[in-house]
C-alpha cells in the first residue's frame, strides 16, 4: 500500500512521458503557445529572406498581382469577353486574384511543410504545428501588403466613377480573411499530412489549385453562372468567402448569412480535421518522409 | 525514486526496410482492420534483431528492441556502441524526433537535444538573426537569447561577421556559431550526438569544456560519441548498445571495455560496405593475420598485425590517399598515412587491395578499434569516408611481457596502453633499464 501511494507521488512528478501514441485530440495547443517566440521568428524569417538580394525587394509583393490581374484582363476581359457584372475589369480581377493568392499560398506552402522542413523536424522537437502557423501568419502580411495596393485601385475608381458602392458589409473582410486562411491551413495540413506518405498527391496538388481557382468565382461573378455547373460552384465553401469580399468593396456579388455561416462551419471542420492529422503525423513522419 | 531524471521502459522501434511506398496502402488497411477488431497490429509481431551485417527475412527491424535504463539527475551517461547499433535511433526518440512503437519514456526537466548543430539556420539570413532563429528552435525564448546574446557571440569568436549571412561564412565559423547557441542552452537535460566531430582542435576542446561545465553544473547529460577518450572523460556512467539492445547499462570503463572487446567475428574477418553516395572507394572486407599470416583477431606484446583491405571503385582513381590508424580507449594512437609519407598507388580501378602492417606491436592487454579512409589525389576530397573497419585485442599477459608490477592487473586495463622503452634513475643511483 504504501509502495503504491510513493509510487503515485513520483509518478506526478514527471513533466513529460514520451508515448507511442497520443489521445486524438491533444493538439499541445500549450506547446505552441510557448514557443510563440519561434513562431514569431519564423515569420520573419520568411519575411526577410524571400526578397534578400533582389533589387526591388518588397515592390515584388506589388507586382505580382498587378501583372496578374494584368492578364486576366486581357485574357478573360479583353479576348474572352467573360462578364464582370459592370464592374471595373481591374478592380474586379485584383479583389479575386488578391483574396485567391492568399488562399493558394497558404495551402502550397503549407501541404509541402513536412517536406521542407524535414531537415530540421528530423533533428530538433517543436511543436510542429508552429510551422504552418507561421506559413499562414507570412502569407496574411503578404497579403496585407497586396491589399493596400487593392485598396489603391479601389479608392482611385470611387472617386472617378459611379461604378463601385461599398457597403457596410465592408467590416467582414477580417472575417473573410481568416476564413480563407483557415480553408488555406486546413486543407494544407491534412495534404501534408497525407504526402508523407503518399507523394503522389504533390504532382495532384499544383492541378488541384489551378482547378479549384476555376470552380471558386475569382475570374468571373457566381450571377453568370446558370445550369446544372452552378450547384457545384455554391457548395464549393471558398465562394461565399470570395462573394462576400467583392459584394463588400464592390456592391457587385451574392451576399448570404446562410452562406456565409456554411463557409464558417466548413473552415471550423477542416482546420480541426486538419490539426488533428497533423499532429497524428508529426509523430511518425520522419519514419516515411 | 525522485532523484531519476529520464526513466526509459521498454522502448522498441521497429522501421521497414527498402522502399517505404510499396506497399505502404495494403499494409495501412490490414493494420487498420486489425485495430478495428481490437486486434494487435500484424505488422509489430514480425520483426528480428537488427543486426545490418547478416540479411534478415523480413523487411521489417527492430532498431530498438525492450531497452530500459534510468539516467540519475546530475549524471552524464554515455552511449556507445557499433555503426547501427541503436544510438542513434535512442536519441532520437528521446528528443521525441521519432516515436517509439513501444514503451514509454519519462522524463523529469526539460530536455534539449543536440543532434545537429546550426538546425534550421537559413543562409540568407545574418549571424545575429540566426542566433535567434536557432536558439527559438532549440527552445529558448526570445527575451533569453537576448541576455545571453553577448555571451553566445563571444563564445562563438565570430564578433567581426555577425551582421553578414552567414552563408558567406567559412564552413568553421558557421559551425562555431551554431555550436554557441547551442552551448548556452540551459536545459536539466542535455542530450548530444558526437557534435564535438567537427571544427578545429582547439574549439573541440572548448567544446568538450563547455561539456564538462554542464555537467559539473548538476545537469543530466546523455552523450553518444566514437571517441572513448572523451566518452571516459566526460561520462560516470556507460550505455553500450548491441545490436538495438542493452550490450551493458553500468560504470563507463566496463562499458569501454565491453565496447572495445565486443569481438562479433574471432577470426579476423570484418565485412564492410558501401556507406554513403558519395564514397568513390570502397571498403569491402577487413581481414587481420598475424605475422605467421593466420586470421586472427588476438594478437601478442610483440606480434605484427597485418591489415588487408579489399576494396572496389567503380571509376579509377589517381594516385589516391589513404590512411589506417588504431585507437586506443584514449583516442587515436599511430598510423600509416600517406598523407605524410607519401606513398600511394598510381591509380587504382575494380576490385584491389590495400594492405598494411604493423610491426611489433607493443601494446599493453587491450582493446584497440582500427579506423581508415581515403583521399582523392588532391588531398582534400574524400574517396572514402574515415571510418572503423576493425578491432583486435591484445591477449598477452602481464607477467609474461615482463610487467610484474604489485597493482598491474587492476591498473593495465585503464593505463595509457604504448610502450616506448625507457629508463628510470632515481637520486643518482643506477639507471633501470625497462625494455620490454
Amino acid at each position: 500500500m504504501s509502495i503504491k501511494t510513493l509510487d503515485n507521488i513520483s509518478e506526478t512528478h514527471w513533466t513529460e512521458v514520451i508515448t507511442p501514441t497520443n489521445a486524438v485530440f491533444d493538439l499541445k495547443l500549450r506547446d505552441v503557445w510557448k514557443y510563440r517566440d519561434l513562431l514569431f521568428l519564423l515569420v520573419r524569417r520568411d519575411f526577410v529572406s524571400i526578397y534578400k538580394q533582389t533589387i526591388l525587394g518588397p515592390i515584388w509583393f506589388f507586382l505580382q498581382p498587378l501583372f496578374t490581374t494584368l492578364t486576366f484582363v486581357i485574357v478573360f476581359g479583353q479576348i474572352a469577353h467573360i462578364s464582370t457584372d459592370g464592374m471595373p475589369q481591374v478592380l474586379f480581377y485584383m479583389t479575386g486574384v488578391t483574396l485567391w493568392n492568399y488562399f493558394s499560398d497558404c495551402l502550397n506552402k503549407t501541404s509541402t511543410v513536412f517536406r521542407d522542413n524535414a531537415s530540421i523536424f528530423g533533428k530538433v522537437y517543436f511543436p510542429r504545428l508552429v510551422m504552418p502557423l507561421s506559413i499562414v501568419i507570412s502569407n496574411l502580411i503578404k497579403f496585407g501588403i497586396q491589399f493596400l495596393l487593392l485598396i489603391g485601385f479601389w479608392v482611385y475608381y470611387l472617386i472617378t466613377t459611379d461604378t463601385i458602392h461599398p457597403n457596410i458589409y465592408i467590416l467582414l473582410i477580417p472575417l473573410i480573411v481568416l476564413l480563407m486562411a483557415a480553408q488555406g491551413l486546413g486543407w494544407g495540413m491534412i495534404i501534408s499530412s497525407m504526402t508523407t506518405k503518399y507523394r503522389d498527391l504533390v504532382f495532384l496538388l499544383t492541378f488541384g489549385i489551378q482547378l479549384l481557382m476555376y470552380a471558386t468565382p475569382v475570374i468571373y461573378p457566381l450571377s453568370s453562372i446558370s445550369g446544372d455547373y452552378r450547384v457545384f460552384i455554391e457548395y464549393n465553401p471558398l465562394t461565399p468567402l470570395l462573394e462576400i469580399f467583392r459584394y463588400a468593396l464592390l456592391g457587385s456579388g451574392a451576399f448570404s448569412w446562410t452562406l456565409l455561416v456554411y463557409s464558417m462551419v466548413s473552415s471550423l471542420i477542416v482546420v480541426a480535421l486538419g490539426a488533428i492529422v497533423f499532429t497524428k503525423v508529426e509523430k511518425s513522419f520522419m519514419d516515411t518522409v | 525514486m525522485s532523484n531519476i531524471a529520464i526513466s526509459v521502459e521498454n522502448i522498441s522501434k521497429q522501421y521497414r526496410l527498402g522502399e517505404v511506398s510499396t506497399g505502404t496502402i495494403s499494409h495501412d488497411l490490414n493494420r487498420w482492420w486489425a485495430k478495428l477488431r481490437g486486434k494487435e497490429d500484424p505488422f509489430l509481431r514480425v520483426g528480428e534483431a537488427n543486426d545490418r551485417t547478416k540479411k534478415g527475412t523480413s523487411d521489417l527491424v527492430w532498431a530498438l528492441k525492450d531497452v530500459n535504463f534510468d539516467v540519475k539527475q546530475g549524471e552524464v551517461l554515455g552511449i556507445i556502441g557499433r555503426n547501427g547499433a541503436g544510438k542513434s535511433t535512442l536519441l532520437k526518440v528521446l528528443s521525441k524526433v521519432t516515436q517509439p512503437t513501444t514503451g514509454n519514456i519519462k522524463v523529469r526537466g526539460r530536455i534539449a537535444s543536440l543532434l545537429e548543430v546550426g538546425t534550421g539556420f537559413h543562409p540568407e539570413l545574418t549571424g545575429r538573426e540566426n542566433i535567434y532563429l536557432n536558439g527559438a528552435i532549440l527552445g529558448m525564448t526570445k527575451s533569453e537569447i537576448s541576455r545571453k546574446f553577448d555571451e553566445i557571440l563571444d563564445f562563438s569568436g565570430v564578433e567581426r561577421y555577425v551582421d553578414t549571412p552567414v552563408k558567406r561564412y567559412s564552413s568553421g565559423m558557421y559551425v562555431r556559431l551554431a555550436f554557441a547557441v547551442a552551448a548556452h542552452l540551459e536545459p536539466e537535460i542535455l542530450i548530444v550526438d558526437e557534435v564535438l566531430a567537427v571544427g578545429d582542435a582547439e574549439f573541440q576542446k572548448k567544446c568538450l569544456g563547455k561539456m564538462k561545465d554542464v555537467s559539473g553544473e548538476g545537469r543530466t547529460v546523455l552523450f553518444v560519441s566514437h571517441n572513448m577518450g572523451a566518452v571516459r572523460g566526460l561520462c560516470n556512467t556507460g550505455l553500450f548498445m548491441d545490436n538495438g539492445t542493452v550490450g551493458m547499462f553500468g560504470d563507463i570503463q566496463s562499458a569501454v571495455d565491453l565496447y572495445l572487446t565486443a569481438n562479433t567475428n574471432a577470426d579476423g574477418i570484418f565485412q564492410l560496405g558501401r556507406q554513403g553516395k558519395e564514397e568513390i572507394v570502397v571498403f569491402e572486407k577487413v581481414i587481420l593475420r598475424n605475422q605467421f599470416g593466420i586470421q586472427t583477431q588476438n594478437y601478442n606484446f610483440g606480434d605484427s598485425i597485418s591489415i588487408e583491405i579489399e576494396c572496389s571503385s567503380d571509376q579509377e582513381v589517381e594516385l589516391p590517399y589513404f590512411w589506417i590508424s588504431i585507437e586506443s580507449q584514449f583516442g587515436s594512437l599511430c598510423a600509416a598515412n600517406s598523407l605524410l609519407d607519401g606513398i600511394r598507388p598510381k591509380f587504382v580501378r575494380g576490385k584491389f587491395i590495400i594492405a598494411c602492417t604493423f610491426k611489433n606491436l607493443k601494446l599493453l592487454p587491450q582493446s584497440f578499434i582500427i579506423f581508415a579512409g581515403g583521399r582523392l589525389k588532391s588531398g582534400t576530397e574524400m574517396s572514402t569516408r574515415s571510418k572503423e573497419i576493425g578491432s583486435f585485442t591484445m591477449v598477452s599477459k602481464l607477467n609474461e611481457i615482463g610487467l610484474n608490477g604489485e597493482l598491474a592487473e587492476s591498473f593495465a586495463p585503464s593505463a595509457s596502453p604504448l610502450y616506448i622503452p625507457y629508463s628510470w634513475r632515481f637520486n643518482n643511483e643506477e639507471s633501470i633499464d625497462v625494455n620490454l
